[in-house]
């Protein structure tokens, strides 16, 4: 699985952080989202997948291999 | 414009048998026609009613809507609403909406959040403690649920001790059921003056609080003084009746499903999945979410033109059996609850979700945890619920423990 985050989209509900700390985080200064991880290891794919589905600005892009 | 008699009038009203379900018009229409006309305003405006999950998040979730009251046609809760202030930035669109929002994002970032668990704990149990001190059945709304989330946002937004008590005394005044609306606007004006007070202040004394940081972003010139404080009112506004509502008819449906208690007594997962579902369930923001459309555009094979309403009640959207089965079962193990619209979706979601999860995996278990004997102490038909607001909930709730 490859990740890519659309940073100007995110609107910093932090739902994504909240479901998969280990892929997502939030800037300091303005709360918007941060890729820790653009190939998260399988374990973490369900709640990436569940990060993406919830995300209120579609800016979270999956490709599945 | 007049509705025809087969348009079924827009309503908030719930069952009384089944308070925490939504009118049982709304599963009939998404049967038939998911995505249909209602009239609104005794029949002067019939904007389109979206029932289905999927058609609510198309919505929310498009640029070709507009959340701006002011258009000709918008299906407003009540006619003639104006704009407001910048700073109460969910009825602003793009630009000016993302401006305002941008200067609180980070303070609701996860991990600021938590830096506030502590304190959301410490007056949970001092509230709680006081509640306990009461002799026989007191209001749980007007002794735990209302002050609450009050005394959170006054943390947040860095309100000093000495202040509460007017901060708690006005806050409650704008969100006073049987207060007149002239009583409710002299209350916001009141803490808006005194939040203006506040910048002043905590750009003399900086704290580690909203405000001051809403003051230094105001001498950068990115806002007003004025701005900063109607985007402290406006969380005021956003989180307290709100919250309130939503941990009294938490209250009342973890009271009514005795055998799911447990789940709210779990580990931190379970507990938090429990909220998910609590919000699905609950779903407190019953009005609609409304737009207007301000281009044409098709949404599940309906064309909306531009200038046409659109109610969106996400308390129905939570309920549709395509997404969540079984869907008028509370479930707090179910497997999708957080893909619930409680808090909206879309660029204007709701900022302050992080803060409303931990104020609910908090409270919830500590009240049940406290409280074991906790139980309703008039029978269930003699609460009254607040049917015709934009937020649900209950206007007092007598409990005995």
């Amino acid at each position: 699985m490859h990740v890519e985050v659309d940073v100007p989209r995110c609107v910093a509900s932090g739902q994504c952080v909240l479901l998969a700390p280990d892929v997502f985080d939030q800037r300091d200064e303005d709360g918007l989202v941060v890729l820790l991880n653009e190939n998260p290891p399988a374990e973490l794919h369900d709640a990436v997948r569940e990060s993406a589905t919830v995300c209120p600005a579609a800016a979270i892009r999956l490709e599945e291999a | 414009m007049t509705s025809s008699p087969t348009v079924p009038a827009f309503t908030l009203v719930r069952p009384q048998d089944a308070p925490l379900d939504p009118s049982p018009l709304y599963a009939k229409l998404r049967a038939k026609q998911p995505i249909s006309r209602v009239s609104l305003w005794e029949g002067q405006l019939s904007p389109w009613l979206v029932t289905r999950w999927e058609d609510a998040r198309a919505v929310l979730g498009s640029p070709a809507f507009s959340a701006d009251p002011t258009h000709a046609g918008a299906p407003t809760f009540r006619k003639d609403t104006p704009q407001g202030r910048r700073g109460f930035f969910l009825n602003q669109d793009d630009p000016v909406h993302a401006m305002m929002r941008r200067t609180l994002t980070r303070e609701f970032m996860v991990k600021r959040i938590n830096e506030l668990r502590p304190a959301i704990a410490r007056l949970t149990d001092e509230l709680l403690t006081d509640l306990t001190e009461l002799s026989g059945p007191a209001d749980f709304v007007e002794h735990f649920a209302l002050p609450l989330p009050s005394l959170v946002i006054c943390e947040l937004l860095g309100v000093p001790y000495e202040d509460h008590g007017f901060f708690q005394e006005h806050s409650k005044a704008i969100v006073d059921f049987n207060a007149t609306a002239q009583e409710s606007t002299q209350a916001l004006a009141s803490v808006s003056e005194y939040l203006l007070g506040l910048v002043e202040t905590k750009r003399a004394e900086p704290g580690n609080d909203v405000i001051t940081r809403l003051a230094v972003q105001a001498d950068e010139g990115v806002i007003t003084d004025q701005d900063a404080a109607d985007l402290g009112a406006f969380l005021l506004i956003a989180g307290h009746e709100t919250t309130a509502n939503m941990i009294a008819l938490s209250t009342i449906t973890l009271l009514a499903h005795p055998d799911q208690i447990p789940h709210i007594l779990g580990g931190q997962e379970q507990v938090a999945g429990a909220v998910e579902e609590l919000l699905r369930y609950v779903s407190i923001v019953h009005g609609g979410l409304r737009r207007t459309a301000v281009e044409d555009v098709t949404i599940d094979g309906v064309t909306i033109r531009a200038g046409e309403g659109v109610i969106v009640p996400i308390h129905v959207a939570n309920r549709d059996p395509e997404l969540f089965t079984a869907p008028d079962d509370l479930d707090l193990d179910r497997a999708n609850a957080r893909q619930h619209l409680a808090f909206g979706y879309g660029i204007h979601q709701c900022l302050g979700q992080p803060l409303a999860r931990a104020e609910l995996q908090i409270v919830l278990p500590e009240i049940f945890r406290r409280l074991p004997e906790l139980k309703i102490a008039v029978p269930m038909d003699e609460i009254a619920f607040k049917q015709d607001t934009v937020v649900y909930g209950v206007v007092e709730l007598p409990v005995a423990w």
